[in-house]
């Protein structure tokens, strides 16, 4: 037996409200796989259970909000419980988590139904596990019955999702007064109203999100600028051969497997902290706790407002065209709003590429508890020196921010300058 | 004017059919000396004569058979099959013959017969004699089907029918014969279209023949409860009309389909299946059909009533779509 | 393929649009550098290629990002390409 409590989904969260379980008592979960939707003050966050098993028993309902740490289900398990919180505790400062647009809900149901076993399958399934044998299984509904969604899924009439959609209406929290509960035209209206006569916020709940974000926002930088020692260094890198040997690639491929120079960077980044790890990890009660794989947090710009840093897992191990896929399917997701805890609590470092603003160099603030964040700026033809000469070539600057509690401009210096060597043999940078 | 009922209308579309044209004819069981089972045709027999208002044996496939030859060889007989029960012994004539000699002769031969048979249940005549098979005809290409619900199309409807050069099927609900009205004269009416009995905008009443008046009434009751009930009369079985279906439901993105049938392979899933393929995102509910238990119509009275449609079902239906 | 250049203005800004769901087409000015009205990093930039690409068929290399500044630019291009 053990607990799923409510993890920590941004270190300035102390509660959270249970949007919707997407699982059901007598469900088998595998570690993994997204069970619940959380309504955190700036998104609704599908949250992952890291455990096998099978649901127990839900302890919070949706619509309930709770306290970090609450146990939300509770779960039968046949290998010995290990601990589920994610490495933060929630004193932890926030990682901003993404505003989600109206595809929400689409994307929740859709996703959701390929994990979310039914109770029937639960039944059909062979039994793998011992847990199946021992247990009673629970009864199954007749066959002539409709088959039970599980207690989470939002059903809308096919007139109200084609209005919601246009209006831009996200009808995943709404109650619906239809059959079965179903979300009908006449729940949109009194939504519309009700935003209407709400003066306060120009677009409902949008904007409310919004601003929930960048307050999210306000907290996190403060509280880390207040607590974290930063030091700086930065450092002019040539890309002159990193640049060709990219053109050389992109000019051999489809134009769907084409590469950024923003991967290489990311690519070598990695590379570079494995040569000091002291940069990659994370810093909880006055420890530091390196980590052996580089997960990137990527810092993407919302449109229309707002920043996220979430996870690219292992970039140390994985090949380029691998990190362009991932890469673009994370920035794809993030401005969607649809991104998983995992990626919202596992960065080790984040990196920050402001190349395209056309600015030379940034200086970021850290995302505790990290103690480490990358920065690179445009790359811009400058004069540089070869062979005595003065030459244009292209140029990046990139910046480190690092936590002096942790590290000193040492180790710093030589992070920067293994970042430069290895931005020099970009063939390198392809091999895992 | 004077009232006037379902059966004298159907009387007087007959005795106008057999005036105006020679070549009509009417032969059933029952039709002549008897006046109809259902009182139908009393006084045509007097009026026209033996010629013109034949007696049959006790065959249906016999003198359906005999129906459809007459028609082949240039008659417009009106054939009674008395009720949609007894049709059965008669379908392969009406269905391998009358149905599909057109395509069968590559457009040289037609069958322009009527039969008008009696369909439905509610006065008790128990399993074997409370069918609506009109559901099975509507299924068959080549076949024209109608349900006059209203004095106006019990008056109406004949004319055209006689006037197809293919042949058509009239299904006369047994409970509407007694029904009483006004009809302003002779009446034009066409054997295409639905047509909507009653204006509304919240859930669409679809039905035909019998259920009609229910579907009325159940439209009344939801009245009192705030819900607006469109009835469509579906009027033509076969083809169905579905621009007005869709219509209707497209207005009230509700719907209820009432069939005195089994829902199984019913008219009313065939109904519900146009609806669903054709407006699904317009709809706000799922859809629904009232439709016969079943089970075989049983003879008690309380029996046979709850395995019919009823208002009270009709209107929890709808409302139940309104998700009360 | 045989568009006119309406037809690819018309496709473009669609394709712009699916990246840059803010932007409104008919304030869009053609002559001037897109990215000045149109908030794209360079993955934006490569996403909107690659959407031109699967609509229309048209590569568009690399090494022509350098001129493909303006609308009238990409429309320039997928007109004098776009007949494959």
């Amino acid at each position: 037996m053990s607990d799923f409590k409510l993890p920590s989904l941004g270190a300035d969260m102390d509660a959270g409200t249970l949007e919707r379980w997407l699982v059901a008592p007598g469900d088998t979960v595998k570690r993994g796989q997204v069970v619940a939707v959380v309504e955190t003050s700036k998104a609704a966050v599908d949250v992952e259970i890291w455990q096998d098993g099978q649901i127990e028993e839900l302890k919070v309902q949706s619509g309930q909000k709770v306290p970090v740490g609450t146990v939300l289900a509770t779960l039968r398990t046949t290998v010995p419980t290990r601990d589920q919180t994610p490495k933060q505790t929630p004193e932890l400062i926030p990682e901003p988590t993404p505003e989600p647009i109206l595809k929400t809900p689409t994307r929740s149901s859709d996703k959701s139904t390929p994990d979310r076993p039914q109770p029937i399958s639960s039944k059909a399934q062979p039994a793998q596990t011992t847990q199946a044998a021992e247990q009673t299984v629970p009864a199954v509904p007749a066959p002539t019955q409709p088959v039970p969604a599980s207690a989470s899924r939002v059903r809308i009439s096919p007139a109200a999702r084609k209005r919601a959609l246009k209006i831009g209406l996200d009808w995943s929290r709404l109650k619906g007064s239809g059959v079965q509960s179903s979300v009908v035209l006449a729940d949109l209206e009194h939504i519309s109203q009700a935003k209407q006569v709400s003066a306060a916020s120009p677009s409902g709940v949008l904007a409310g999100r919004q601003q929930a974000m960048r307050r999210a926002i306000a907290a996190a930088m403060s509280r880390s600028k207040r607590e974290i020692p930063h030091n700086y260094l930065s450092e002019s890198i040539p890309m002159t051969l990193a640049l060709a040997w990219l053109q050389q690639h992109n000019a051999g491929v489809v134009i769907t497997e084409r590469l950024l120079p923003a991967v290489l960077q990311l690519k070598a980044v990695a590379l570079a902290l494995q040569q000091v790890p002291q940069l990659n990890g994370h810093y909880v009660d006055g420890e530091f706790h390196s980590v052996d794989a580089v997960h990137a947090g990527m810092a993407i710009a919302l449109r229309g407002g707002g920043l996220v840093a979430p996870a690219l897992h292992d970039v140390q191990s994985k090949p380029l065209t691998v990190l362009m896929r991932e890469l673009t399917d994370l920035v794809k997701r993030a401005r969607a709003g649809s991104l998983r805890s995992s990626e919202m609590s596992d960065p080790t470092v984040t990196v920050t590429n402001l190349g395209d603003q056309g600015v030379e160099s940034v200086f970021g603030v850290i995302y505790p508890p990290q103690v480490a964040l990358v920065g690179f700026g445009a790359i811009s033809a400058r004069p540089v020196v070869e062979a005595e000469l003065v030459c244009a070539r292209p140029v990046v600057t990139a910046s480190l921010a690092a936590d002096h509690r942790v590290t000193d401009g040492h180790q710093g210096a030589l992070f920067l300058t293994a970042l430069r060597e290895l931005l020099q043999s970009p063939e390198q940078l392809e091999m895992p | 004017m004077a009232a006037i009922t379902y059966r004298e209308a159907v009387r007087e579309a007959l005795r106008e059919a057999l005036q105006s044209d020679a070549r009509v004819f009417l032969m059933g069981e029952d039709v002549g000396r008897y006046g109809g089972t259902y009182a139908v045709s009393k006084g045509l027999l007097d009026e026209f004569g033996p010629q013109r208002v034949r007696d049959t044996p006790l065959s249906e496939l016999g003198f359906t058979g005999l129906g459809i030859g007459a028609a082949l060889g240039g008659m417009r007989p009106i054939v009674e099959v008395m009720t949609v029960n007894f049709s059965m012994l008669a379908m392969d004539p009406i269905v391998n013959t009358a149905a599909m000699m057109r395509h069968m002769s590559g457009g040289q031969f037609s069958v322009p017969v009527v039969i008008r048979m009696t369909t439905g249940a509610g006065r008790q005549v128990a399993a074997q004699h409370s069918n609506s098979l009109e559901g099975w005809y509507a299924h068959v290409p080549g076949l024209k089907v109608l349900a006059p619900a209203t004095l106006e199309d019990a008056r109406g409807m004949l004319a055209p029918a006689l006037a197809d050069p293919d042949p058509v099927l009239i299904f006369e609900h047994a409970g509407l014969y007694n029904m009483e009205g006004e009809l302003p004269g002779p009446v034009e009416v066409d054997i295409r279209r639905a047509r909507v009995r009653r204006e509304g905008q919240d859930v669409s009443l679809i039905t035909h023949g019998g259920s009609l008046p229910k579907a009325l009434k159940a439209a009344e009751v939801l009245a009192e409860q705030g819900v607006s009930a469109e009835v469509l009369d579906l009027r033509v079985l076969r083809p169905l009309d579905e621009t007005s279906i869709l219509a209707s439901v497209r207005k009230c993105r509700r719907a209820v389909v009432i069939d005195e049938a089994w829902r199984s392979g019913s008219l009313a899933a065939e109904v519900v299946a146009r609806i669903s393929e054709q407006a699904f995102f317009d709809l706000d509910a799922p859809l629904a059909r009232v439709c016969n238990e079943e089970v075989p119509i049983p003879y008690p009275r309380h029996l046979e009533e709850a395995a019919l449609p009823q208002v009270e079902k009709i209107t929890a239906a709808a409302l139940h779509l309104m998700g009360r | 393929m045989n568009m006119n250049r309406d037809q690819l203005k018309s496709t473009a800004l669609d394709v712009l649009r699916g990246i840059a769901p803010e932007v409104e087409p008919n304030t869009l000015e053609p002559a001037i550098p897109l990215r000045h009205q149109v908030d794209l990093d360079s993955m934006d930039w490569l996403n909107f290629l690659i959407g031109l690409h699967e609509r229309l068929g048209v590569n568009i290399p690399e090494s022509e990002n350098a001129n493909l500044v303006t609308l009238d630019n990409v429309l320039d291009f997928l007109q004098a390409h776009g007949q494959d």
